[in-house]
């Protein structure tokens, strides 16, 4: 919890200050000492994406007094249906930048501190140590545990949100009496098993939602009012506006929070999550499996040669754009190996090439001798060979 | 008792959210859900038939491995059990910078 600062050392409020926060001072629960808390507030926002759009937002709206975001990425138009906080002119800028000028046009008096980085092992504890709370607004579980654990070892609480189609959780991890991410997720899904946002699709409204709750936590705790998520799990199914808490405990077993903790410092969560960065002598060959370019499909094809192109993605996304495999959704196969010649050169595509490269070696695995993996999928045969392909 | 079923495994379920399953304890339960679902069975359980470690069991609000009798337990028809899953979606990576290192 940030430490209860004196109320004569909290940071006075300004003539603006008190125009601007008037409906705040006269909530019971804010008032004059709790928006001067708020003002000496530290606040680092991982993430301006989806989640860190409205959590942002709402504040610097709040008059957080600093506000650091964490981001390295770029506006790409796809965002726009959900991230909030840029706008069509940004596509192509930094979403840091582009987070900064609206912020600061809501709310000039706030101290905006951008770190254009990755958070990793190398970075986060110092990016950290100079904040009270995380808000965790990031979109893959190395990342995830990389917060977690950090603010469990630098004694910050971490306001966690996180999103997948129309389903949201909410909580606050790493008080101190309170449970952290570890407890209720000590091991992470093998990559490739939960999709990506980008994989699986997400409805545009859910980060707003699930942005804001985490917001409201941020500033329960700065105020130290209300009964805030700590030890409940909040879940939210947009669809069937269903609002469900579940009991989370503090596992005294947690190698990180627990009584006898075995992570005592940040560790490589890339290969905790079991990912395996790729050297550049193997960028050809990927676990046995050869990396085809999409340019050796085309010249494959071209040639007339008898191979077996097999496309790995689901229905919905056949029908946005394909380029002649044959459709055996990846869960489909293990059940349908009957439709796939084990004579033949096997190719396998999906969107990007992850999907693929599992049900590349879930083949080789199975017997086939013939097995190859479209690196990049579709959208690198868009990118290279066909531009009518609709990417997505 | 009503299991219920996360989104990311309703596909398995034949896009059912809920499933119905009379059964006396939270681990027949599972046992006859995966029966009745067998495309469910490797998501929810390792190769050793153990749950899978990054997929959480609430039987009501309460988390099935804290429970005395952990999947012993025993259910009555009132009972809800459901299936939390991780997720990590927050904000997207743009299309096409994913390299071979990022989780998809």
């Amino acid at each position: 919890m940030p430490t209860m600062t004196e109320a004569a050392r909290l940071p006075e409020l300004t003539t603006d200050d008190l125009s601007r926060y008037a409906r705040h001072l006269i909530l019971p629960e804010v008032g004059m000492e709790g928006q001067r808390r708020i003002k000496d507030a530290r606040v680092l926002c991982v993430g301006t994406g989806g989640l860190g759009s409205p959590l942002a937002f709402y504040l610097a709206a709040a008059g957080i007094g600093t506000l650091g975001l964490v981001d390295f990425d770029v506006v790409d138009l796809s965002n726009l249906q959900r991230q909030i906080i840029h706008s069509t002119k940004d596509i192509g800028r930094k979403k840091l930048d582009s987070a900064e000028e609206k912020l600061s046009a809501l709310n000039p008096a706030i101290n905006l501190v951008k770190h254009e980085t990755m958070l990793s092992s190398a970075n986060a504890l110092a990016i950290m140590k100079d904040y009270d709370i995380v808000a965790d607004g990031t979109d893959n579980f190395p990342t995830r545990y990389l917060v977690n654990d950090a603010c469990v070892l630098l004694g910050k609480p971490n306001v966690y949100g996180s999103i997948f189609r129309f389903e949201g959780q909410a909580s606050v991890f790493a008080t101190e009496a309170g449970p952290c991410y570890r407890c209720l997720y000590p091991e992470p899904p093998p990559p490739g098993l939960v999709p990506s946002c980008a994989e699986g699709g997400v409805l545009g409204i859910l980060p707003g939602l699930v942005g804001v709750i985490q917001a409201t936590e941020v500033i329960k705790l700065i105020l130290g009012k209300g009964d805030s998520l700590v030890g409940r799990l909040l879940l939210v199914d947009a669809l069937n506006m269903r609002f469900r808490e579940l009991k989370l405990r503090k596992n005294p077993e947690c190698p990180v929070c627990g009584t006898n903790p075995s992570v005592t410092e940040l560790i490589d969560y890339q290969h905790f999550c079991g990912i395996v960065p790729e050297t550049p002598q193997e960028k050809s060959v990927k676990n046995g499996i050869p990396q085809l370019t999409v340019k050796q499909l085309k010249a494959r094809r071209d040639a007339g040669e008898d191979i077996f192109l097999l496309d790995v993605r689901e229905p919905y996304e056949y029908q946005i754009a394909q380029i002649g495999g044959t459709l055996i959704p990846q869960n489909d196969v293990p059940n349908r190996l009957g439709e796939i010649p084990r004579d033949r050169e096997i190719i396998v595509h999906c969107r990007s090439g992850a999907r693929s490269q599992r049900i590349a070696e879930f083949l080789k695995q199975s017997g086939y001798k013939d097995v190859a993996n479209v690196a990049g999928g579709i959208l690198a045969w868009a990118d290279e060979i066909d531009p009518s392909v609709q990417k997505y | 008792m009503i299991i219920t079923i996360p989104t990311p495994l309703r596909v398995y379920t034949g896009g059912q959210q809920e499933v119905d399953m009379d059964a006396p304890t939270v681990a027949e339960a599972l046992d006859s859900l995966t029966r009745a679902h067998p495309e469910l069975r490797r998501h929810l359980f390792t190769p050793e038939a153990k749950v899978r470690a990054f997929v959480n069991l609430y039987l009501n609000d309460e988390d099935v491995r804290y429970l005395p009798a952990k999947a012993e337990t025993p259910v009555t028809a009132r009972d809800t059990l459901s299936i939390i899953p991780s997720i990590a979606g927050g904000a997207s990576p743009a299309p096409g910078r994913s390299s071979g290192a990022i989780v998809r």
